[in-house]
């Protein structure tokens, strides 16, 4: 199999994309290499193969966005929106990320080596997101369904307004977001947060991390609360 | 949204090189900021008792061919000293050993037309409506020196696209600032300052962040504080890039609604919106490259 490269200092960002859109596909080549990022915006966005791509330096806003089956790795850090509403595949940061890493991701798995901005995972709707440091305030802020683990610590209003999506932490929380809760680690939480780690190639002891999930009260209305959450 | 950069440079010999690593830093913000750009510069300070004022004549009649040498003949005439004039096309740099109120003065009654962008030992002030890229060619950035600048290219949201509006904003003496964001009580510290005697040139939101901060700094707050203050009192979206004769500092809202990213060297410290606008910086790829953190300050010194 053929690993092609992309020198987006020589070829246009279009071009990349347009081969990963169309060419790639036809499965003759299974790595595609992208030398100088320089922080375009846009880069790998909406793959449909799993394809392979190395994005070996700092990308943009959107890198691996609406990703299908595809595996982006990135050496390097990404501009806000990495992973956004990826469906499945991989999307891997070796570096730090921006706000809204992995927002409203449907599927696939998102890993973020270093620290994500604020508002990861922001309306997740069914995608794995790890981090291996910490997040930024309003992360995972009405996520709907998918896991995350923060090996590091979390920001304000950590889940505020969550659905069902469930938060595994593994260091202090600033704050709780509004209707969230901290719940006990049964032994399929356990085995996801393993599982979750392994799949990222993150090392830790899943008995380290607490289990935060939706205290489900927003989902009724309640004419006494007088909007106080 | 916009595109603010900035860029610190520690090692003495790329102070040369200052307007040449930036002007690609300012051209990177083009998508972000297409309708004006402009900078501010930060030299070697002047004796104690001579300052440079920065006028741009592109308002008046003759725009750029504004009779600058008139205007020197004039000031020697009216007030009886030499001030120095420095002109390329719609821009002068003026400097005097007169108290610069008076010559400021003179200058809004003889030519209200006349802006005035700058005053200080250090601050050299240039904006204008434009591309980044015309811009900078139209004032030849490329070839200013100087310890470090503030850039900043606009995408209007909140007033008008018109060369004064455009930014770094200043306020008092050697102080800048860039605004990439939008302010939800500029009205209120309007009316907290203007009864205090502080007046305003235009209805811009940032330039009423600026005129709070400078006015903390006069009042005797160092930037610290002053920007803890601004942390209490300035409501809305904003990343703010300040200079000041030997600091750069940059803010972000609690909620970082616009990005920034900082890369610093042993040679330099660079700040942009994006990383695009770093990529061509010398040593980049083993710079340590940092997203500074919401309602934190950073402030590096030359």
């Amino acid at each position: 199999m053929e690993n092609l490269t992309f020198d987006l200092a020589q070829t246009s960002l279009r071009e990349l994309n347009q081969f990963l859109h169309n060419d790639a596909k036809k499965g003759e080549v299974d790595k595609v290499t992208v030398l100088n990022p320089d922080g375009a915006h846009n880069i790998a966005v909406g793959l449909d193969c799993p394809v392979t791509v190395e994005v070996h330096g700092h990308a943009g806003y959107y890198a691996g966005g609406m990703n299908k089956t595809a595996r982006v790795v990135i050496h390097g850090s990404a501009g806000t929106g990495v992973g956004e509403n990826m469906m499945s595949g991989v999307v891997h940061v070796k570096g730090f990320a921006s706000n809204g890493a992995g927002a409203s991701a449907h599927g696939g798995l998102l890993v973020i080596d270093g620290d994500a901005g604020l508002r990861c995972g922001i309306s997740l709707k069914g995608g794995d997101i790890v981090v291996g440091g910490s997040v930024g305030s309003f992360s995972a802020f009405m996520a709907q369904a998918g896991r995350m683990v923060i090996c590091g610590d979390a920001g304000d209003a950590l889940g505020d307004s969550l659905y069902e999506a469930v938060l595994y932490v593994r260091g202090n929380i600033k704050s709780m977001g509004a209707d969230t809760q901290i719940e006990p680690m049964s032994d399929a939480d356990y085995a996801a947060v393993a599982d979750l780690l392994r799949q990222a190639g993150i090392e830790h002891n899943p008995k380290e991390f607490k289990r935060v999930a939706s205290k489900r009260e927003l989902y009724y209305w309640n004419a006494d609360a007088n909007q106080e959450y | 949204m916009c595109g603010i950069v900035g860029l610190l440079v520690k090692t003495p010999a790329l102070r040369e090189r200052l307007g040449e690593l930036m002007v690609p830093m300012l051209i990177g913000m083009t998508e972000r900021g297409p309708d004006s750009a402009g900078l501010a510069v930060f030299t070697d300070p002047l004796p104690d008792n001579v300052r440079k004022i920065s006028v741009y004549s592109g308002l008046t009649e003759d725009g750029a061919d504004f009779n600058w040498l008139g205007l020197s003949h004039d000031l020697k005439s009216h007030l009886g000293t030499t001030v120095g004039v420095e002109a390329k096309g719609n821009h002068a740099i003026l400097t005097t050993s007169l108290d610069p109120e008076v010559i400021k003065r003179w200058i809004k009654e003889r030519h209200p037309k006349l802006h005035l962008l700058s005053t200080g030992r250090s601050i050299d002030l240039y904006k204008d409506i434009g591309t980044p890229a015309e811009v900078a060619a139209r004032y030849n950035f490329a070839k200013l020196k100087g310890s470090h600048l503030v850039g900043h290219t606009r995408m209007a949201t909140e007033s008008a696209v018109t060369p004064d509006r455009a930014h770094p904003f200043t306020a008092g003496q050697d102080f800048c600032l860039v605004h990439n964001g939008s302010l939800s009580n500029p009205n209120g510290i309007r009316r907290m300052l203007e009864p205090r005697g502080i007046s305003f040139e235009t209805d811009n939101d940032t330039e009423a962040a600026c005129r709070f901060l400078e006015w903390r700094l006069r009042e005797g707050d160092d930037l610290e504080v002053a920007l803890q203050k601004g942390f209490e009192e300035l409501d809305g979206f904003y990343t703010f890039l300040m200079g000041t004769p030997d600091k750069l500092a940059l803010i972000r809202d609690p909620f970082a609604c616009k990005p920034a990213v900082v890369a610093e060297t042993a040679d330099y410290v660079a700040i942009a919106s994006e990383f695009r606008s770093l990529a061509h910086l010398p040593d980049i790829k083993n710079a340590h490259v940092f997203e500074p953190a919401p309602e934190e300050m950073y402030v590096w010194k030359i």
